[in-house]
């Protein structure tokens, strides 16, 4: 609590017989959000066990091809390469823009905010392309246990940057007509973490997924 | 393609006129009596043109003492439900013996015991516990709301929302036939086609999302706002249990909430996580839904451990004994309690290292947890206690839960399970756990926080024929269940062929009915002490002489809840301020700072409701609506940069002086 | 240890009075081990839990505020040496329970084969168990005897003293098996199989039944369990062969498995040798594709592209008859080869294991199924 600095009190003082001091008499304001960080930290933790989940679940039946094709039959490591670098991009571009917005400005930041989306647009179309090809191929959720937890686990990490472009669009509109105010950069450092950690997770996606899934 | 375009199932989905059970006797009598209910209690809010004050003051109310207020009588409402679930059970099972079917058939039973496990654990005790920290928690440790008060109210209509969607159920549709926990096979689409299985889902994932950003809030109140001075081996015990579980819900819930999206999947999109068949595996559901189900029961039980601390210490006139090893104790527990989720199905044939592995973890949380109950014991050693009704239930609850506690390690021993697994033993057991000790500490800590959110007491004769009728009715209605357990009985069972077991379950149902008389007390006692009020009031907002830090702010606490943020030098903070002599401060006072009520919580909780009816009855066209609005209101919500508002120094001062004076004519 | 166990029994018989508390009054050797093992973790327990209540009733009364006379201490909140009782003391019991358990668990592992039938009765080497083969139908028991060739709805007869040997599956949706003077409850999971050893040492009819909620007709699903004199034992082999229902194959058993209450016992005189197995791989339904089967293409890294076109709606489909019309088809994976016999049958004579020391705890005696052996799932023959 940033009240706690500006406290007064002296703790028993002297030690002797004097009463201490039990409230703050002059208070300081502090801002709100002051528990932000902490509290969308603790959010994502709570949505990284879903990841954990989500992970375990097919680590156990990943391996369950119900007689259908498996990773090497299906995926395709270049494309992934790419998708893959496209998200890594967008959390470096992510991290200009929070540079350009300890530096107050604002154009700057929107631009690097801009270019993130375009990252992470490239990255869910890619994704999206990818889905579309093996189902087309008959590699349905529905065909065997491997691919429902394939596509749920690559799925939940895509509707994840989907929500976040979603909310970069939202915050690109709030900086446009609220300018940076503390507010504004309070959630562009959540939306920051957010993104950040939806690039780590994709790193396990990537590893544990396709490569293992096609070199194993 | 629209040859076969039907269009009412476009517009209504699976939702047919023969989905209300119109037909079924004892839905309809249910349906008349709820109606009645309901439009008395509407109409009497609308005849004292109450929706106004009620909408702006409560619905809307960031205030963390409202929504506190507003969780309880959540779970007291929940739990007549709940309730009338367990005493139809316990009647159907009293008569059906030799050849006779009991009045309820098997598609009636099925649902009402899935709903009563349902109902008790997320919509009863989970709203008492949550509310009891909500209420109590900023203010035992000196902050004037939570980290995040608007989240606060969007988790408690969350809250509601998971709750409205269960009770739905009985009159459009029906529930899940599956159990609490709606293990697949069966829950999936190929057993359960219809719809309670996604009134489960459903209401659970809503109502889910509630508890978590509720953790999420605790933990993050607890850990930034409390008070200069307070470090965390100061802090109150009852906070420390309520950090701690905060931390399990953070921890657990999402498993949860992953678990049950998958079985969705199944459900819905017809992929194969827990089917038999393309790979998928059931027993996966099963040790998933126990690694968020075992600390489920923690999450229930820490929070009230803190509450008979609290209790006892207050009572005793006394300090805590050993805090250190009470808090250490309760992280244990936490930490523990991940450890231990496989002894619910020792008997899925695990091979015997897996099984004692776990076995013998589940013993070790009895060490904690017994160390928890030897320091209550030596709290109250060379105290002075006074047996108010909070102080009662703990002493019951100290006799109860040892039993429990006690078959609870009997049944850790995997081989003891083998023959005493899903018996009416382990009915007994966990409900000597859950009444024994989470509903007597609920009753415990409303009786004890009554006087600090009214300003005046219970009554306490109608509180001691709740609790000796609550007291005597578990025994009567639970310890006839022990024996029927190593008798064999299985439970869930609808129709028995032993006629010897009946009078067993006769007594057990006396029992369900003494506790219906128990509650029925407690409803009384409630009405006659609003009605006493005047007689029960205190004015000094320390009514029991307790220890911390709530009981230095008047009764019901002002919305500031502290003019000046205390100070504190020890976890009993405000008996160390009565020990040296604190005085009130009567001037100086600033403009508090707080946040504005806003509707959107409860908007957006009525669209999630929205769109899980829809989901459950294939409404896709409304979903999709509902889910959009969802979105749309959820960013509309954030273009409200104006979300507080300061207390003018006037109002402090006014608010301030009349507490003076208070004081003062008691002291008179 | 015996004479303990006597003692141990007095709280536990003045409690149950004339009640017949068959889980503490059991008539199978393991029942009766499992049953001495709830008595003395309880009184183990006992051990503390009285104690502690005692204390709870005397401190509330001393210490009670009327009680003017008894001490008043209110800063006293720590000692060193009670803090280390109250830790110490509990840690104690459960370093006991926890060896308890620890032995006991692996002594009375279901899995693993008896090696006494009773206290003092040895199993001879090379002594063969009785195998039976327990299936959980919708709302009913199947028991398969592959020695004897017969097969018998919601009736499981055996031999008193003679080890047996339960391999334990289920057609749709999870069941336990549980026959409480007999021993101990086990799940019963589709396209799984688990296993039971155990004896009966006393000839009478016991109750049996699903401990498991499995849908709507679960309070029904209650069999007889017959105790009986290896003679008696024949008798009653003989008696199934010469009933009249006739064999138990595929299409008879597909008829059975649909969904029914309360039913009546019914006899097989002859059963479709390989029919567990087939229950066991969900693949009696001919042209599906066993879980063996899938499970080798699987392990070889399934069958490519080409493996999507082999999926095939399930025209028989007995969900739909617990509930309304299926939206989503039900559908399966079609065997790649029909071959008419699905798996090496030879395979299970080499399964019926021979008893084995009764060495506790050394391990290597134990066929111990793997540590995640609940998230494998297991083909029948592996």
């Amino acid at each position: 609590m940033t009240a706690m600095t500006a406290s007064t009190s002296a703790p028993e003082a002297g030690g002797v017989k004097e009463t201490p001091v039990f409230y703050v008499a002059d208070e300081h304001e502090h801002g709100e959000g002051g528990s932000t960080q902490l509290g969308f930290w603790l959010y994502l933790m709570s949505d990284c066990l879903i990841f954990a989940v989500l992970f375990a679940t097919y680590g156990v039946l990943g391996g369950n091809f119900a007689a259908g094709p498996s990773p090497k039959d299906l995926f395709d490591l270049p494309l992934v390469a790419v998708n893959t670098s496209m998200l890594l991009f967008s959390s470096i571009t992510y991290g200009f823009a929070v540079l350009e917005m300890q530096k107050n400005r604002k154009q700057g930041m929107l631009m690097w905010l801009a270019i993130t989306m375009m990252f992470g647009a490239a990255f869910i179309g890619i994704e999206l392309f990818e889905f579309t090809h093996m189902i087309l191929e008959g590699a349905t959720p529905q065909r065997s246990a491997f691919l429902s937890s394939f596509f749920t686990l690559v799925g939940t990490h895509g509707l994840h940057v989907t929500f976040g472009i979603i909310w970069m669009i939202t915050l690109m509109v709030q900086v446009m007509k609220f300018g940076l105010n503390e507010p504004n950069k309070r959630r562009i450092l959540c939306l920051s973490m957010f993104w950040h950690f939806l690039d780590v997770v994709w790193i396990g996606v990537f590893t544990f997924v396709y490569l293992m899934g096609v070199l194993r | 393609m629209f040859e076969n375009f039907d269009l009412q199932k476009a517009i209504f989905g699976r939702l047919t006129l023969e989905s209300i059970p119109y037909h079924e006797p004892i839905l309809v009598v249910t349906f008349i009596v709820v109606a009645i209910g309901g439009a008395a209690v509407l109409g009497a809010i609308t005849y004292f043109r109450l929706w106004g004050y009620l909408w702006r003051e409560w619905f809307t109310s960031v205030d963390h003492k409202r929504i506190g207020v507003m969780y309880i009588v959540l779970g007291l409402v929940m739990l007549l439900r709940g309730f009338a679930d367990a005493i139809m059970m316990r009647a159907q099972q009293a008569i059906a013996f030799n050849g006779n079917e009991g009045y309820l058939p098997a598609h009636h039973f099925d649902q009402i015991f899935t709903a009563h496990g349902v109902i008790m654990i997320f919509f009863v005790a989970m709203p008492l516990v949550t509310g009891l920290m909500n209420y109590v928690v900023p203010l035992q440790i000196g902050a004037r709301d939570v980290a995040f008060p608007f989240l606060n109210n969007f988790s408690f209509w969350m809250t509601v929302s998971g709750a409205i969607l269960v009770m739905a159920s009985l009159f459009v549709g029906e529930f899940a036939r599956t159990g609490w926990l709606a293990y697949p096979p069966l829950s999936n689409y190929a057993y359960s086609p219809d719809v309670g299985v996604d009134y489960y889902i459903w209401a659970l994932q809503i109502a889910g999302v509630g508890t978590l950003l509720s953790g999420v809030n605790l933990i993050a109140t607890i850990v930034k706002m409390r008070c200069p001075g307070m470090s965390m081996m100061k802090m109150p015990v009852f906070t420390w249990t309520a950090l701690c579980t905060n931390v399990l819900i953070v921890a657990a819930f999402p498993v949860l909430t992953g678990v049950l999206a998958l079985l969705s999947l199944d459900r819905y999109v017809g992929t194969n996580f827990f089917t038999n068949d393309f790979g998928g595996n059931p027993m996966m559901y099963v040790n998933l839904i126990w690694i968020w189900g075992h600390p489920e029961v923690y999450i229930l039980v820490l929070p009230v451990f803190g509450v008979f601390s609290e209790v006892t210490a207050t009572f005793s006139g006394k300090r805590l004994f050993g805090y250190t090893s009470m808090v250490y104790a309760t992280v244990c527990i936490t930490i523990l309690s991940y450890l231990v989720w496989l002894h619910h199905f020792f008997t899925m044939g695990s091979g015997a290292s897996v099984n004692s592995f776990f076995g013998i973890t589940t013993m070790i949380i009895s060490i904690p947890t017994g160390a928890k109950l030897f320091n209550w014991l030596f709290t109250m050693y060379r105290g002075r206690i006074r047996f108010e009704l909070p102080m009662m239930w703990t002493v019951a609850f100290m006799l109860t839960f040892v039993i429990g506690g006690m078959t609870g390690v009997l049944l850790a021993v995997p081989p003891a399970d083998f023959v005493l697994h899903n018996s009416l033993f382990l009915i007994a057991h966990f409900h000597n756990v859950i009444i024994g000790g989470v509903v007597f500490g609920c009753f415990a800590g409303i009786a004890y926080w009554f006087p600090k959110v009214t300003g005046f007491k219970l009554d306490p004769f109608w509180g001691k024929m709740s609790f000796w009728f609550w007291v005597s009715g578990f025994y009567l209605a639970f310890m006839p269940l022990y024996v029927l357990g190593l008798m064999g009985v299985t439970r869930r069972l609808r129709v028995f062929d032993d006629p010897s077991l009946q009078i067993y379950f006769v007594v057990a149902a006396f029992g369900a009915f003494l506790i219906a008389l128990g509650i029925g007390s407690f409803l009384i006692q409630i009405v006659v002490s609003i009605k006493n009020r005047e007689k029960l009031r205190d004015v000094t907002g320390d009514p029991w002489n307790a220890r911390t830090l709530e009981w230095s702010t008047s009764s019901p606490p002002p919305v500031y809840n502290f003019a000046f943020t205390p100070v504190v030098y020890d976890h009993d903070a405000w008996w160390d301020m009565k020990e040296h002599g604190y005085k009130r401060p009567m001037g100086g006072f600033k403009p508090i700072h707080m946040p504005r009520n806003t509707g959107a919580g409860v908007i957006l909780a009525g669209l999630s409701f929205i769109t899980g009816f829809a989901l459950i009855w294939y409404i896709w066209w409304l979903a999709v609506l509902g889910f959009v609005s969802l979105l749309a209101t959820a960013i509309g919500h954030t273009f409200n940069y104006n979300r507080s508002f300061n207390i003018p120094t006037q109002e402090i001062v006014e608010t301030e002086r009349e507490r003076t004076q208070l004081l003062q004519s008691a002291g008179a | 240890m015996k004479r303990f166990y006597i003692f141990a029994l007095l709280p536990f018989l003045a409690l149950l009075g004339g009640c017949n508390a068959i889980v503490l009054n059991p008539a199978g050797d393991i029942a009766i081990q499992q049953r001495d093992l709830v008595i003395i973790s309880t009184v183990l327990m006992l051990l503390i839990i009285v104690p502690v209540m005692a204390l709870t009733a005397w401190f509330a009364w001393h210490y009670r505020a009327s009680n003017q006379s008894a001490r008043y201490e209110p800063n006293w909140s720590h000692s060193t040496h009670l803090e280390l009782i109250i830790w110490s003391a509990p840690l104690l019991i459960i370093i006991c329970l926890g060896a308890v358990t620890w032995m006991a668990t692996h002594m009375l592992d279901p899995w693993r084969p008896l090696n006494r039938t009773g206290p003092d009765k040895e199993v001879a080497m090379g002594a063969k168990p009785l195998n039976v083969q327990v299936v959980a139908l919708d709302w009913k028991w199947l028991f398969i005897y592959p020695e004897q060739g017969i097969a018998t709805v919601n009736e499981l007869a055996a031999p008193v003293d003679r080890p047996l040997n339960f391999k334990i599956s289920a057609s749709s949706v999870m069941n336990a098996f549980y026959v409480p003077a007999l021993a101990g409850m086990i799940y019963a999971m589709p396209g799984m199989q688990t296993q039971l050893h155990a004896v009966i040492n006393k000839e009478g009819t016991y109750k049996g039944f699903s401990a498991n909620y499995s849908g709507k007709g679960f309070s029904e699903m209650r069999f007889n369990f017959l105790a009986m004199d290896d003679a008696g034992f024949d008798k009653w082999v003989a008696s199934v062969k010469a009933s009249d229902a006739g064999k138990l194959g595929r299409t008879e058993y597909l008829d059975l498995e649909r969904p029914s209450e309360a039913m009546p016992v019914k006899k097989y005189a002859s059963v479709d040798p390989q029919l567990f197995d087939l229950i066991v791989n969900m693949c009696v339904q001919p042209g599906k594709m066993c879980m063996h089967e899938m499970a080798a293409i699987d392990a070889k890294g399934g069958l490519g592209l080409a493996g999507n076109n082999i999926v095939q709606s399930l025209e028989y489909d007995k969900y739909a008859r617990r509930g309304d019309e299926p939206v989503v088809k039900k559908s399966y994976v079609a065997s790649v080869c029909t071959k008419t016999a699905p798996m090496g049958m030879d395979a299970q004579a080499a399964a019926d294991v021979t008893p084995v020391s009764s060495t506790p705890l050394v391990g290597a005696g134990l066929p111990q199924p793997g540590m995640f052996q609940s998230f494998a799932r297991k083909p029948s023959n592996s």
